[in-house]
């Protein structure tokens, strides 16, 4: 069999070369890009990827990012600069093998202009170095953790955005949050054992304490664990009055129904983060969610409801948690940039220069997204720096925004 | 007839379990998933195949385990059992129509009632699609007319079709490597898929090359040559094999090294457990806890990072991360000594969990590193060279396969590997003969777990941080189908399935969501057509088809004395 | 006597005792470090007890359907997580409509029972059709090959159903009839836990009963003792092998539905671990036999409720409930260093790997 194949091959290169006879049209654009540039002939797509996590216990993470980049495409009639857009991927499987093997293929691939990804900090830690250096924008919707975009780590590498939030900012609001609006003084912590839910609780439990209040405890839950007796009774013993877990589900909703039934913590107020803004936190942890709070981007509002609505014909179920809408607007301010700095020609032949692209993107400012209004830094956090606190009202959804006060929207008299 | 009238009921049976098969795939989203993905542009999609692929086989199999061979009944036979295929999924749009199933099955979208109606109105596609699904029944019936050797020429020729098609964007990545050549290529292949002309030139290439090699008898072919020709044979394939195992990283560029960096990985690690299970018999599914204590062993010792405790270079602490896997090897093989089957499988697993519950806890957070895991792990350098991209690890992971292959090899003949034989097959009898049972199976762990702890130590420079994630009892599951697929106990065994198992996936990563459905559905139905795996040890091929063999064994070469004249002297 | 005893002592027996031994005698000083701390009162250990035996009852459920399997076929099913999760997956679609409609809330018990009948019916579907096609063909292979068979039907199931439903999770509706709950020293006692632990009782009462009373169940323990020499008395061994299954889908359907009283979420990986954990409790009671199962589930259920806080808080150790399955598993180390059948397991006479 291999040896048949290795013949057709060698007689369709043969049959291919005597056919080939024009050789590429000539152009009058000269690239200067400092990385180079790609050309897009007048047929060609215009090809965006996406590296995330759309297989496994995490995958309801990658692929509602997924799905809100390809409403995105929707939005723009699946073109641009009347160039289709070709978006295609690979799965990162939340880990770093898993992100440094997709970033790898990814790499390879010089048609591609953007990479919409990773979902885990853990994925762009082994995949970034290799995006970076094929030369391309990377754009993530979910990474959290504070090294990808802080210039003095090594983590971080040019061409790297994020539209999720920096965790140094998130934990920073709930513990602001906490303290200064709910008054708390005693708190404690669990996380999940991921970076994303470690690392934030951590951020939360520094600034709280620099704030003058106390952590009670500080410990974590498996995913896949569905009792949690015993990890809340650890917690009970200390008495907190506020249960900080920015956790995902299931384990957030089972948390949240379990806290009720563990004596001593009836009445602690539970908070989550972002992670936990979803519908599905609604439908699995029934009555006992009134009154749970989360932190999480600025998204209500008439454009949020139009996208929601969007999502639910396209995909048939509602959307998963809330990162859709970082990767929308991720994707559309990748767009715009290709749309400021392609050089188009009279054939439709489209040029774009990397650096330029990066520079563009990292230029963005006063961006009208789905997360608030966006403006990137060098560094590469392009995410709305404000943080909303909702509330979860039993039977009732999107929750209600309480903090920060002034962006309540006006009761009618 | 009776026998007739009853096989009309199997033919209906057949065709509801065709329209079943393409109705699951339809729901669980698969032909969606590809319904934009053309294997030949603008004639037919992936998609396409997998709603229509189901009737043609059911179609097929009807056709050929009929009673009757009159033509006409055949005829009728396939046509019915596509008809039948294409009616179950016109039930379903039908249904769709009046009922949302979307609430519950989310796939069973608009898009899907469009790819089966082939994008036409409803009434006309549902008529269009119970015509086609009519005229794939009568492919089938077309296609088992034909003499055997069309036949399989011509699925030789649609496969090779399906393949190029398909895994078009993964060939055109390794074309545009090559440089100046690759125009001699490219062309074959459109946007997506290939394109008419080439798909027509490749099925005729393909189907007549098919053709004329199954006229040959191969075997009598290389029977007939001289010992010396034969030599020569043997040598100059050896030779282009290991030329091109040399070369191959920089023939096919970062990506397949980078999926030949996994495989070698994976192969390394199955040779350890191939040790343990195939030659000792002691069924370990926790063989991951060594690849994590390696990984962990060389991150901590070399991670330039606070958490890090010595600061060493690869070359040193890789020794240390092997002593430290085989000590654990043989810690945790003694509790364990006593017990046998399954209990000794859960024990195992249960040791596989609870080492990455150890790298994960806020416990041993200080030293291990918790969910943060361990970077910057150093990186092997030979004088200025540091190894840091995949095509260089490829040559070091290479080393290690050879090590460790030719130390299986020679174990396998040892004594050491008969009394591990002996092991498996009656832990008593061995016993009873004199064997040392706990030194055997001490020493069975000890030899997995430093193959494990070198794959692990691998693994961790290559990625160059270690996150807990990594190592999760799917490793082990991986492993373990990797050498029963290949054929236990068989050590080219571990090597092809190290490349179905493990490079499948990779190759598979079109399928992103479905990777797992996939992989899941090609372990089953890789157990129930070859259960005694791909290369497997002559013994076990009796073993599991010996009933079908005339009496002797069937795989030792036949003396053949074809020509009396020639006796082997040049 | 003492001298054969010491003749047949090993080096390697005395390691593996001191092994055992030092575990638990590290368990037994974590436990009397953390009651003398007393950091927790004794309604949280009663609490926590509580909830260890109704965790234990739904571990014992599933437990029951894996052993019974194995007894019969002597293979490990790994694929029956997923024909758990099947049942309650499918089932909370109905469960969802009945309660919108609010008819769950009118007659909650007709509608618990068409609830779990749809369970019962899709789980029992799922065993049946994967005896069928995946293992019928392999029943005289050797026993690493229905292993991987499976492994493989399990992945192919849990991402089947991912397609099906999708990636999200879904809750049980609330049923009003079961929310009461009693005082009882201090704690509460919910009447879901009451009905999961009756019901796991009685679920290990029928199928105990049924393979020590009935017909078909001396047909099941005669295929598990000699398969051909059933065969040659006039058994038909595929209908009983059918059966078997059929009976494990459906005390796992039943068992998803007693879940989710508990756990009212369900996802396409629900039954991984809960899968995982059920084998291991089977293991520790003694494979094969059905009270092995619930009994060795139930110590599972408890060591997995108040074992971290019992025994690692004493210790210092912060975060004890992640290291939960590794307490788990060291015990069960632990009991089969000193009995390596399991507890209420026999002795294997010739049985190998």
């Amino acid at each position: 069999m291999f040896k048949r194949l290795s013949i057709v091959i060698s007689a369709v290169a043969v049959l291919g070369m005597i056919l080939t006879a024009c050789g590429p049209a000539a152009s009058t654009y000269t690239c200067t890009d400092s990385i180079g540039c790609v050309t897009i002939g007048p047929t060609d797509p215009i090809h965006i990827a996406y590296l995330l996590v759309v297989s496994g216990a995490n995958s309801a993470l990658g692929t509602d990012s997924r799905n809100g980049v390809e409403i995105a495409i929707d939005d723009m009639g699946g073109k641009i600069l009347n160039h289709t857009i070709k978006f295609d991927g690979e799965d990162g499987l939340c880990s770093a093998d898993g992100g440094q093997a997709a970033g790898t293929k990814l790499a390879a691939d010089p048609t591609i202009i953007a990479v919409i990804g990773t979902s885990c900090s853990s994925e762009a830690r082994a995949a970034e170095p290799l995006l970076s250096a094929a030369g391309f924008v990377t754009i993530s919707s979910s990474n959290t953790a504070p090294d990808l975009t802080d210039p003095t780590s090594p983590n971080h590498y040019p061409g790297y955005f994020r539209t999720a939030h920096n965790d140094k900012i998130q934990g920073a609001a709930a513990a602001d949050f906490a303290y200064n609006f709910l008054n708390i003084r005693k708190a404690a912590t669990i996380h999940d054992g991921s970076l994303y839910a470690d690392s934030l609780q951590q951020v939360f439990a520094d600034n709280f304490k620099q704030d003058g209040g106390t952590i009670t405890l500080q410990t974590s839950v498996t995913v896949g664990q569905t009792d949690m007796s015993s990890v809340l009774a650890s917690v009970a013993s200390g008495s907190p009055e506020l249960i900080y877990f920015p956790i995902f589900l299931p384990e957030g909703a089972f948390l949240i129904d379990q806290a009720k039934t563990t004596p001593g913590l009836e009445n602690t107020k539970l908070m989550g983060a972002d992670g936990l803004y979803s519908p599905d936190v609604m439908k699995t942890a029934g009555a006992a969610v009134e009154g749970f709070m989360v932190s999480s981007p600025l998204v209500q509002g008439a454009a949020y409801d139009a996208f929601v609505a969007k999502y639910v014909t396209k995909f048939g179920e509602q959307p998963i948690n809330i990162f859709h809408a970082h990767a929308y607007d991720a994707f559309n301010i990748v767009a715009a940039a290709i749309q400021k700095v392609a050089v188009v020609e009279s054939d439709g032949t489209i040029y774009i220069p990397r650096q330029g692209l990066r520079d563009a993107v990292a230029a963005t400012k006063d961006f009208q997204g789905l997360t608030g209004v966006l403006t990137c830094s060098a560094s590469g956090d392009c995410a709305n720096p404000v943080i909303g606190v909702y509330v979860y009202h039993a039977g009732q959804y999107p929750p209600e925004l309480i903090w920060p006060t002034k962006y309540l929207p006006t009761p009618t008299p | 007839m009776n026998n007739k009238s009853s096989y009309w009921v199997k033919t209906l049976q057949n065709g509801v379990i065709g329209g079943g098969i393409s109705l699951l795939l339809g729901m669980v989203g698969l032909s969606l998933a590809f319904g934009k993905t053309f294997v030949i542009t603008g004639v037919i999609t992936m998609g396409q195949i997998f709603v229509l692929a189901p009737f043609l086989f059911e179609a097929y199999l009807s056709v050929r385990n009929a009673p009757s061979k009159k033509p006409l009944n055949l005829l009728f036979i396939g046509g019915l059992c596509g008809l039948i295929g294409g009616a179950v999924q016109a039930a379903l749009v039908l249904i769709g129509e009046v009922v949302n199933l979307r609430a519950v099955l989310v796939n069973v979208s608009p898009d899907l009632f469009a790819l089966l109606t082939f994008n036409l109105s409803l009434l006309p596609g549902v008529l269009v699609l119970l015509g086609v699904s009519l005229v794939t029944g009568l492919v089938a019936f077309g296609v088992f007319l034909l003499p055997s050797r069309i036949r399989g020429a011509l699925s030789q020729s649609v496969m090779v079709i399906v393949v190029l098609g398909l895994f078009r964007d993964l060939i055109v990545t390794v074309i545009l490597h090559w440089g100046v050549v690759q125009y001699a290529f490219l062309w074959i292949f459109a946007q997506s898929g290939l394109n008419i002309i080439s798909a027509l030139i490749i099925f005729v290439l393909v189907g007549v090359i098919a053709y004329w090699s199954s006229g040959r008898d191969r075997k009598a072919i290389s029977l007939a040559r001289t010992p010396r020709q034969q030599r020569a044979v043997r040598w100059g394939t050896l030779g282009l094999l290991g030329v091109l195992t040399l070369l191959l990283p920089v023939i096919l560029g970062s990506y397949f090294s980078e999926i030949l960096d996994n495989v070698g990985i994976y192969i390394l690690m199955g040779l350890g457990l191939n040790i343990v299970v195939g030659f000792a018999g002691l069924l370990d599914l926790g063989y991951v806890a060594f690849y994590a204590i390696g990984a962990y062993t060389l991150g901590v010792l070399t991670t330039s990072e606070a958490v890090g405790l010595l600061h060493l270079s690869f070359w040193l602490a890789t020794p240390v991360a092997l002593v430290v896997a085989v000590a654990f090897g043989v810690i945790l093989g003694l509790p364990i000594l006593r017990l046998r089957g399954d209990y000794l499988a859960i024990v195992t697993l249960g040791f596989g969990e609870i080492i990455r519950i150890v790298v994960l806890s806020d416990w041993l957070k200080p030293l291990l590193g918790g969910s943060e895991g361990i970077q910057r792990i150093g990186k092997p350098v030979i004088g200025t060279l540091a190894l840091i991209n995949q095509q260089q690890l490829y040559y070091l992971i290479l080393v290690g396969i050879i090590l460790a292959g030719f130390i299986a090899t020679r174990l396998k003949d040892s004594h050491l590997g008969r009394s591990w034989m002996a092991l498996r097959e009656d832990e008593d009898v061995a016993e009873a003969m004199g064997i040392n049972k706990v030194t055997t199976k001490l020493l069975a762990f000890a030899m997995g777990a430093l193959f494990s702890g070198l794959g692990g130590a691998l693994f961790a420079t290559k990625i160059g941080s270690v996150y807990p994630q990594s190592f999760s009892f799917i490793v082990s599951i991986n492993i373990l189908s990797l050498i029963i697929i290949g054929g236990l106990g068989s050590i080219p065994g571990v090597f092809i399935g190290g490349l179905v198992l493990v490079g499948l996936p990779l190759l598979l990563s079109q399928f992103a969501d479905f990777r797992y459905l996939v992989y899941g559905a090609v372990l089953v139905i890789m157990m129930l057509m070859k259960p005694e795996g791909l290369a497997p040890e002559a013994r076990r091929r009796l073993e599991l088809h010996g009933e079908e063999s005339g009496p002797g064994p069937q795989d030792e070469p036949q003396v053949v004395n074809k020509n009396p004249g020639s006796t082997g002297g040049d | 006597m003492l001298r054969t005893w010491r003749q047949r002592l090993t080096i390697t027996d005395i390691f593996i005792w001191l092994i055992g031994l030092s575990i638990a005698g590290i368990v037994i000083w974590g436990t009397i470090s953390t009651l003398r701390q007393g950091q927790y009162s004794a309604s949280i250990w009663l609490d926590l007890t509580i909830k260890g035996l109704a965790l234990g009852g739904v571990y014992a459920l599933i437990a029951m359907g894996y052993t019974m399997v194995y007894g019969i076929l002597k293979m490990i099913n790994f694929a029956h997580s997923e024909v758990f999760m099947s049942g309650p997956f499918t089932a909370v679609f109905v469960a969802l409509g009945l309660s919108s409609s609010g008819f769950l809330d009118r007659q909650p018990v007709i509608g618990l029972a068409i609830i779990l009948v749809v369970s019962t019916g899709v789980s029992t579907l799922i065993a049946v059709l994967l005896e069928r096609i995946a293992y019928r063909p392999l029943r005289n292979a050797p026993r690493l090959v229905p292993l991987i068979t499976a492994i493989g039907a399990s992945f192919f199931l849990q991402y089947a159903f991912r397609g099906l439903y999708g990636s999200g999770s879904f809750g049980y509706p609330a049923i009003k009839a079961l929310q009461h709950s009693w005082t009882f020293a201090g704690i509460q006692i919910y009447e879901t836990q009451v009905v999961v632990i009756i019901g796991a009782v009685l679920m290990m009462v029928i199928l105990f009963g049924i393979v020590q009373w009935t017909k078909i169940g001396k047909a099941m323990r005669a295929v598990s003792e000699d398969k051909e020499a059933a065969e040659l008395m006039g058994i038909n061994v595929d209908n009983v092998i059918v059966f078997t299954f059929a009976l494990g889908g459906a005390s796992a359907g039943a068992a998803g539905i007693l879940y989710v009283l508990l756990f009212p979420v369900v996802n396409f990986y629900m039954g991984f671990f809960p899968g995982i954990k059920a084998f291991t409790a089977a293991v520790l009671g003694g494979i094969g036999n059905v009270p092995g199962a619930f009994l060795g589930a139930i110590i599972l259920g408890l060591l997995e409720s108040v074992g971290p806080n019992l025994f690692l808080t004493g210790l210092g150790i912060p975060s004890p409930s992640q290291l939960k399955d590794a307490i788990a598993f060291i015990v069960l180390v632990l009991i089969l260093i000193f009995r390596p059948t399991g507890i209420l397991g026999e002795v294997i006479s010739k049985d190998k790997a």
